[in-house]
């Protein structure tokens, strides 16, 4: 009986290689193909970052106004931009600004938005349903229309003699807020409200439910919110060229140099930017996976 | 110590959501270190009912006390009653320790971590105390959930439908399991379920549940053999019901015109008011027999039945008997093999004995507490 299907199965992989050549490479490519295109569009994705990594590594010839201009050629390799990030002027302070601005607005927005959530999903109150939407209008209005309105009114209301910080930290914040009401929104919609009664059962009071239970359940919701709130404000150029008034942000920097002497320091910065962030999505995999691994 | 002090006592309690009364006007005692199972089909208020000893729900009108104590209007951890949650609401970022610790710490307690490993033991998850909730299967998980309640030894364990998302095996095991634990530390077990299977194999007092009131209330033996309602006759197991009318009502036994033939049933087992009453009979306790063959003399006869239906269920068979005013009775027969099975088309008389038969109110829907199958499940 054993010898039977033992016998059954070597035929069947010794008639295996008979089939034509042909179909089995038509075969190996249709098994192919997504990964092929996945490949693809990785490429895709990141020829423009590997493009301005290798940039950041490149000698940029001396332009007519006595500043180097970076042409877009590979010319040589320097580690010369890594070690003079700062010498373009105000390059580095564009960046201090850009941080500070991108924290504050970060912080303000986290904590304002996080309260409207938990307000908008666990309360019901007289004009709920309205708020809902009102939250999303934001989200939903093109920068350009947002920026010029904050102008008109900064300036209605006086404030265009201090156009700088705290003009671009309201900008930035009012469109935060809505991505930060989202996102911990989704979050606290999937909690289950049973956990905080059955902490209340055991007797925790209001305060030691929230401190214990409530925030810590939300907690993944809000740094997303907040990772989310930092890239959209650290990027943003429409709203903030509206309301800086004499103030220059990293972006607002990019836009200008573009205009006159590119330096090749923006390339390293560039980099410096994205590694940040691919250290940090790295970690949190990784993190992510060990919490797995020690759960299976 | 002064035992009896510990009773749950609800009083005329009352919940409304809007127009909807979810809980009408409730009054029931549960003695302290019992086994009490609420058992309704969804919807009957019996959760409603927990939640509000609870303190997760505020009543609408009554009071609850604990002993001589008024909990009614305390907030949920202030009472010393604890939950077992409907699918547990265990702490998904906390270790099963920190989950049973949990009552413990917030009440301050200081050697809280010999009692948590002393609970973690006797729920059997010793080598478990260092995990997450999602690493544990069902019934690992509904152990942490008990043991997170009975830690804190509450005067009243409140349990909420806590076997239902467990599989039939487990269930079994879990509800020896319970029991087991309830008979050890003598808690008062309120045990919320619309498995009444269930309900009968563990609780000491059933309270049947239906639309916000108590239908019936007492033993589980008492529940089947005598219910006083077609809700409570449907709902626990399965009941024959037969219009009859009543000719004497005077006697120890009760004589109706059962379609045309005379049956008794004992008087303590009359319920009904007026001249007509259901008739009712479970199908295990009517003795299939062929036509013309002898009968007890103290037995009641229905004659000219038909076998309409046999379902072989392997311990039993299940016949279906039509008989002459176009109703179809259930007749279980154990499989004892002393006699060969009835066959299709078989005509058969059916009897029992007067004291298995029960009369209920002919007003009441014949259909009451029958379970589609969704409700099952």
């Amino acid at each position: 009986m054993a010898t039977d299907v033992q016998d059954r199965t070597a035929t069947e992989s010794r008639a295996q290689p008979a089939r034509p050549p042909r179909r089995n490479l038509a075969r190996w490519f249709s098994d192919h193909l997504v990964l092929l295109i996945g490949i693809l569009v990785l490429v895709y994705m990141f020829v423009p970052i590997g493009y301005i990594f290798a940039l950041s590594f490149s000698q940029p010839p001396a332009s007519a106004t006595g500043h180097t201009s970076a042409t877009g050629q590979f010319e040589s390799f320097t580690w010369g931009n890594w070690t003079s990030i700062c010498d373009p002027e105000g390059l580095c302070d564009s960046v201090k600004l850009s941080l500070e601005v991108s924290i504050t607005a970060t912080v303000i927005a986290t904590i304002l938005g996080t309260l409207m959530a938990f307000a908008l999903v666990r309360h019901s109150f007289r004009g709920r349903g309205v708020s809902n939407l009102l939250v999303f209008l934001p989200m939903a209005t093109p920068e350009v229309v947002m920026g010029s309105s904050l102008l008109a009114m900064f300036v209605a209301v006086g404030m265009d003699s201090i156009l700088g910080f705290t003009t671009i930290v309201i900008a930035h914040v009012l469109f935060c807020l809505s991505f930060v009401v989202v996102t911990v929104k989704a979050r606290l919609q999937g909690m289950d409200s049973r956990l905080e009664q059955a902490a209340m059962d055991l007797y925790a009071n209001e305060w030691q439910t929230f401190r214990l239970i409530t925030l810590p359940l939300a907690m993944p919701g809000i740094v997303a919110a907040a990772l989310l709130s930092f890239s959209l404000s650290f990027d943003d150029f429409i709203v903030t060229n509206f309301t800086a008034g004499q103030s220059v942000t990293f972006p607002l920097y990019i836009y200008g140099a573009k205009l006159k002497d590119f330096p090749a320091q923006l390339f390293v910065v560039g980099t410096i930017m994205f590694l940040i962030s691919f250290v940090f999505v790295t970690a949190g995999e990784i993190y992510r996976r060990r919490r797995v691994r020690a759960w299976s | 110590m002064a035992e009896t002090s510990q009773d749950l006592h609800l009083e005329s309690l009352t919940k409304r959501f809007g127009d909807f009364t979810a809980v009408r006007d409730l009054t029931l005692t549960v003695p302290s270190g019992s086994f009490f199972a609420l058992l309704g089909p969804s919807g009957c208020g019996k959760t409603t009912t927990l939640r509000m000893v609870a303190g997760l729900e505020d009543p609408t009108q009554g009071r609850i006390l604990i002993g001589e104590q008024d909990i009614t209007r305390l907030r949920p951890y202030k009472r010393p009653v604890n939950t077992v949650f409907q699918s547990y609401a265990l702490f998904p970022h906390l270790t099963i320790f920190e989950n049973v610790a949990f009552g413990l710490r917030r009440r301050g307690i200081k050697d809280y971590k010999q009692k948590t490993h002393d609970m973690i033991d006797l729920v059997q998850l010793g080598p478990y105390a260092g995990r997450k909730p999602a690493q544990l299967s069902g019934g690992q998980q509904q152990r942490v959930a008990l043991g997170r309640a009975l830690i804190n030894e509450p005067g009243v364990l409140l349990l909420d439908e806590p076997l239902g998302a467990l599989d039939l095996k487990l269930r079994r095991q879990m509800q020896i399991e319970l029991k087991r634990i309830q008979t050890e530390i003598e808690v008062t077990f309120v045990h919320v379920t619309h498995d009444q299977e269930e309900a009968m194999t563990m609780a000491d007092t059933i309270a049947v549940m239906n639309q916000g009131v108590i239908e019936q209330m007492g033993a589980p033996d008492d529940l089947y053999e005598n219910p006083v309602t077609t809700f409570v006759a449907n709902f626990l197991g399965q009941s024959n019901l037969i219009m009859t009318d009543i000719i004497d009502g005077s006697g120890a036994e009760v004589v109706v015109d059962c379609q045309g033939q005379k049956i008794g049933v004992t008087s303590e087992r009359c319920h009904a008011q007026g001249r007509k009453a259901w008739l009712g009979i479970r199908p295990e306790k009517i003795f299939a027999s062929q036509v013309g063959e002898s009968e007890h003399t103290d037995s009641n006869v229905l004659r000219g039945g038909r076998i309409s239906d046999v379902s072989f269920i392997g311990v039993s068979t299940q016949y279906l008997v039509a008989m002459p005013w176009e109703q179809e009775l259930m007749v279980f027969e154990q499989n004892t093999g002393r006699r060969p099975l009835f066959k299709n088309g078989d005509n058969v008389d059916l009897s029992w004995s007067s004291e298995h038969a029960f009369l209920l109110d002919a007003d009441q829907d014949a259909h009451a507490g029958m379970m589609t199958p969704e409700d099952r499940e």
